[in-house]
């Protein structure tokens, strides 16, 4: 990758996520090169090598574009977004879990101990000292510190001030290759960025915008688990099957790639454009649809969502007005 | 994602906080001044540049602070933190109007019904309404200037139910020239009221009154009177209401009939009539259910008529002298437009049947209040005669027990209001007509209108007997001599201390008044909502007892409680005079809350289509989106509830206005010195 100072700067960085956003910027194909082409590359620990201390002398503002994947689970995390807002003229929220906290939000419902009990401690793990991360441990070496695992896990936007967020988990890769293309003319004054807070990379409607199945007046009377279906009609919208589908309240940019496939989206792709909390809004419009005036029949109906939490706020708890269940707090 | 937080350095808003006293309502438990002076030093930075309190802020001179202040002092927003929206938003706006603000950049806040009237702790209170006012000065900085909606009213009224509330309103408004719908579900108007002989405390003859405004109502050339019919589907809002309306085949021909009654006289079919002669009487398959009926045509039973059954007899047909009779004819649909709507759908009669100890329905000699109602009238199956079930013997004594499922834990706890009344008239017309003793057994004597104590007094006098206690059981078991062959009463008498067993022939039960079995229903065919009982919801039990949370539907008589019958046509009459005004005003101010769906981020997934009570959402098929007609939107934020994408918006509940008033009750806004 070109070193050339003159060329602007590019950064990309994961805290607290699984890769999977870095895989869907080298899906791309072709279009890195003309990420390689237009940026100078100066830190992105999965594709090069770099310290954390490289990118402490650049000098405040020098990284034109950083994306910024991973949700903030520990102080590692915090320092990192503070250090990278610092060096950064446009930070970018990248993916789910920097967006919104994505799936790692669900540990939200629990204390940190409990998530530890269940990391270290449950059957599966061999851990028989019942040992438990600690931020500091003496060694003869001398003392060893690891990163401190915080109460929640928070979005970039509660840390530090956000320019964009892409949503996605991952950011569909056509959707990268459109907003590399756009920065790129942006910074040779052929396009104009969007303003400042908005999300790019995908569209301002919901799933079902780009979903080509048959809608109608939605009337519900069970939720069913799509693996308890015989058959599902390939051409009818699936929530009117009764198969829980998050997509009336997902932002579109996927394609409708889910439902399109036969399943239903689980909503990865966050809040419709303004939407402040879209498990409230799930919540809201199932319950909307639900067709009986009976208490009984409705407890029956809404029985058929066994897991609440998983199915309004899998990906969007962090970041979401609830954030955080009580216990936690 | 979350709202921008406006720079707190320069508010553009000049807000005027208000903060009520409401005499001692609000003042004995918030203090007052402290929230004043709270919000005018600390909320400084939020735009906050006036702040008073006052005793009553809704007095003229209360009223006047606000006008001097906006004028003077040029504030563009208005906060009041006095009692509910529902009692005092419209003054308040009003106030605001006057002074040259637009109404709607006032707010209102409670700080009375959520915060002094519920709360014991005076500190917590006053912490309390600080975080309310907070959260009105944060909400009113979003609001925008709007103008009310002017819709236009369709000058026609529906009047659902042909009982004596709904005649006497459908009279009110006919006779002031407007045209009106009277619809009844029965074969003819008159109500529980044509099924009575005498009516207290006068004991003027129920048909007498009541037959002349029947007649009236009918012949009326601007009533339309549908009876046989139900409402099926209500559309629309006040001004512009289109309702359907079915009429079910009568099986005779209204402009042939005549009413001249061969066609009753000749079936053959004999059916108990459980309606009108409340299961004492007989009907045949062909009636009207009595002979003052409007109108007079009558309608064939068509679950009891001979020929639906089995395609033979005719005998109506064949003898029909103006060949009126057609079995052919089919339940029809009607569509009419209406401005206003006014239900006086009435109650049903607790059954007795439910409190078993009284053996109603076990016991011949018991009888139900109608059933009596019944025996004592001139034109019911025995000509007025006071007799036991076989028919023929007078009863020489008659017990009558009151509050037959009122007031009792184990079926409903209020008060019938008419029982008592009812009670006294029926022991006083066993003494005129039969001289037997009457026992009377009561828990309290409730006589609290117009010469209905002066009644009480006169029954009294005549020599009945009042026994206070509630009757624990009626039993045929005749444990002592005398008790043979009696039905006898097991009470505690509560003024004599003592138990009681008192031997009777007839055991009449006065039952209680209870919302009508489909009262539920018809709420809903109306949008109107019903009380945990079942009765029907005034907008205000004191001040707006006619009207409704829905406007432009107005409720009259026992829809919404148990009424006599001066109350129930005084509602009536009430309730014409609320349509009246607004149909000479032709036009009514809507508030301008209305919600529309953004087309770009809508994405046609259709939930929200069904859930408009007013029917203004549909779906535009080839745009994929679905869209909100203003003129039928009534604001109600159903919708922008349920969209999921949020693309459907409300006036004046806007995300900003919602989530900035939250911020503001947490106080997340404020910077604490």
């Amino acid at each position: 990758m070109s070193v050339n100072g003159s060329k602007p700067k590019f950064a990309m960085y994961w805290a607290s996520s699984c890769g999977g956003c870095e895989i869907a910027v080298l899906n791309t194909g072709l279009k890195i090169l003309d990420v390689d082409a237009a940026f100078d590359v100066v830190f992105w620990p999965v594709a090069m090598d770099a310290k954390y201390k490289d990118v402490e002398a650049l000098p405040d503002g020098a990284i034109t574009l950083t994306l910024f994947n991973g949700g903030i689970r520990n102080d590692e995390n915090v320092a990192m977004a503070k250090l990278l807002r610092r060096k950064s003229q446009i930070l970018v929220a990248f993916g789910s879990c920097a967006t919104e906290g994505c799936i790692p939000g669900l540990a939200n419902l629990s204390p940190a101990r409990e998530v530890f009990d269940t990391a270290y401690g449950t059957v599966s793990t061999e851990n028989p000292m019942g040992v438990r991360p600690q931020p500091e441990v003496k060694m003869p070496e001398g003392v060893l510190h690891i990163p401190v695992f915080a109460s929640t896990v928070r979005t970039l936007e509660q840390v530090v001030d956000v320019d964009y967020f892409i949503p996605g988990c991952p950011p569909e890769s056509h959707q990268i290759a459109l907003v590399i293309d756009l920065v790129i003319q942006a910074l040779n004054g052929k396009a104009q960025l969007p303003p400042k807070g908005a999300t790019i990379g995908a569209g301002a409607s919901t799933v079902c915008d780009e979903c080509p199945r048959q809608r109608n007046v939605k009337k519900i009377r069970a939720f069913v688990r799509i693996q308890e279906l015989e058959t599902v009609d390939p051409d009818l919208c699936l929530l009117e099957q009764g198969i829980p589908c998050n997509g009336p309240a997902i932002r579109n940019g996927c394609g409708a790639l889910c439902p399109r496939a036969g399943a239903q989206c689980i909503g990865c792709y966050g809040p419709a454009e303004g939407v402040v909390d879209n498990g409230a809004r799930l919540i809201a419009a199932f319950a909307s649809v639900v067709d009986s005036n009976d208490p009984v029949e409705i407890e029956r109906i809404l029985d058929g969502i066994p897991d609440p939490a998983g199915q309004f706020y899998r990906f969007s708890l962090a970041g979401s007005l609830l954030h955080a269940s009580r216990a936690v707090r | 994602m979350t709202t921008q937080p406006q720079d707190p350095a320069q508010p553009k808003e000049k807000i005027g906080v208000y903060v009520c006293h409401c005499g001692s309502n609000i003042a004995g438990i918030v203090d007052v001044a402290e929230v004043r002076e709270w919000a005018g030093q600390r909320l400084a930075g939020r735009g906050v540049t006036v702040a008073r309190d006052y005793k009553f802020m809704c007095s003229s001179l209360g009223q006047e602070l606000i006008e001097k202040d906006i004028k003077e002092q040029g504030l563009n927003r208005v906060v009041v933190a006095a009692c509910s929206p529902h009692l005092h938003e419209g003054t308040f706006r009003t106030a605001c109007g006057r002074a040259g603000l637009n109404p709607y950049l006032c707010e209102l806040v409670s700080i009375r019904e959520q915060v002094s009237w519920v709360h014991t702790d005076k500190h917590a209170a006053t912490d309390k309404a600080k975080a309310v006012v907070s959260g009105g000065v944060e909400r009113v900085r979003h609001h925008t200037p709007l103008e009310p909606l002017r819709v236009a009213i369709h000058p026609a009224t529906l009047v659902v139910g042909g009982g004596i509330a709904g005649i006497q309103a459908a009279l009110e408004l006919a006779d002031a020239g407007k045209k009106v719908y009277l619809v009844e579900r029965e074969p003819s108007i008159g109500g529980h009221m044509a099924q009575f002989d005498k009516t207290f405390p006068t004991l003027d003859c129920a048909a007498c009154i009541l037959t002349p405004r029947m007649v009236s109502a009918g012949n009326h050339p601007n009533i339309t009177l549908l009876t046989w019919s139900e409402v099926t589907e209500v559309h629309g809002y006040v001004g512009n209401f289109t309702v359907k309306i079915k009429q079910r085949a009568r099986h005779v021909k209204t402009e042939l009939c005549t009413g001249c009654g061969i066609c009753q006289e000749k079936c053959p079919k004999k059916v108990i009539d459980d309606v009108y002669e409340a299961g004492l009487g007989y009907r045949k398959a062909v009636y009207t259910p009595f002979p003052q009926a409007v109108p007079k045509y009558p309608v064939i039973d068509v679950e009891n008529c001979t020929y639906f059954r089995k395609g033979t007899c005719r005998a109506c047909e064949k003898l029909c002298p103006t060949g009126a009779i057609d079995f052919a004819q089919k339940d029809e649909v009607l569509t009419v437009q209406v401005g206003n709507i006014i239900l006086a759908t009435g109650f049903d009669l607790f059954n007795p049947q439910k409190v078993t100890q009284y053996g109603y329905g076990r016991l011949a000699n018991v009888f139900t209040s109608l059933e009596f109602e019944r025996l004592t009238n001139a034109a019911g199956p025995t000509n007025g005669a006071i007799v036991l079930r076989d028919g023929k013997t007078v009863p020489k004594s008659v017990g009558i027990i009151h509050c037959v499922g009122s007031r009792d834990r184990n079926f409903n706890n209020y008060c019938s209001a008419i029982c008592c009344m009812q009670s006294l008239k029926f022991a006083h017309l066993v003494k005129e007509r039969t001289g037997a003793t009457v026992y009377n057994f009561y828990i309290d004597i409730r006589t609290t209108a117009k010469a209905y104590d002066e009644f009480y007094q006169r029954v009294l006098e005549e020599g009945t007997l009042f026994v206070r206690g509630r009757v624990a059981e009626v039993t045929d078991a005749a444990r002592l001599p005398g008790e043979e062959g009696k039905l006898i009463l097991q009470v505690e008498d509560t003024l004599a201390g003592k138990q009681r067993r008192i031997p009777v022939d007839m055991v009449v039960l006065s039952a209680g008044l209870q919302p009508r079995a489909d009262a539920k229903a018809t709420a809903q065919v109306f949008g109107l909502s019903c009380s945990a009982d079942g009765w029907f919801i005034e907008k205000h039990p004191k001040l707006d007892p006619v009207a409704t949370m829905t406007e432009g539907v107005f409720i009259a008589g026992c829809i919404s409680g148990p009424k006599d019958i001066p109350a129930s046509v005084a509602q009536g009459s009430a309730a014409a005079a609320r349509v009246l005004s607004t149909i000479d005003k032709g036009e009514i101010t809507l508030e301008p809350v209305r919600a529309s769906i953004n087309a770009t981020q809508c994405s046609g997934c259709r939930i929200c289509n069904t859930l408009c009570p007013f029917g203004a959402i549909s779906f535009l098929e080839a745009d994929r989106v679905s869209e909100v007609n203003p003129a039928l939107c009534q604001g109600c934020g159903t919708c922008v509830a349920a969209c999921p994408a949020g693309a459907i918006s409300g006036t004046g509940f806007s995300n900003d206005q919602i989530l900035s008033q939250i911020e503001g009750l947490l106080m997340l806004n404020m910077e604490y010195a």
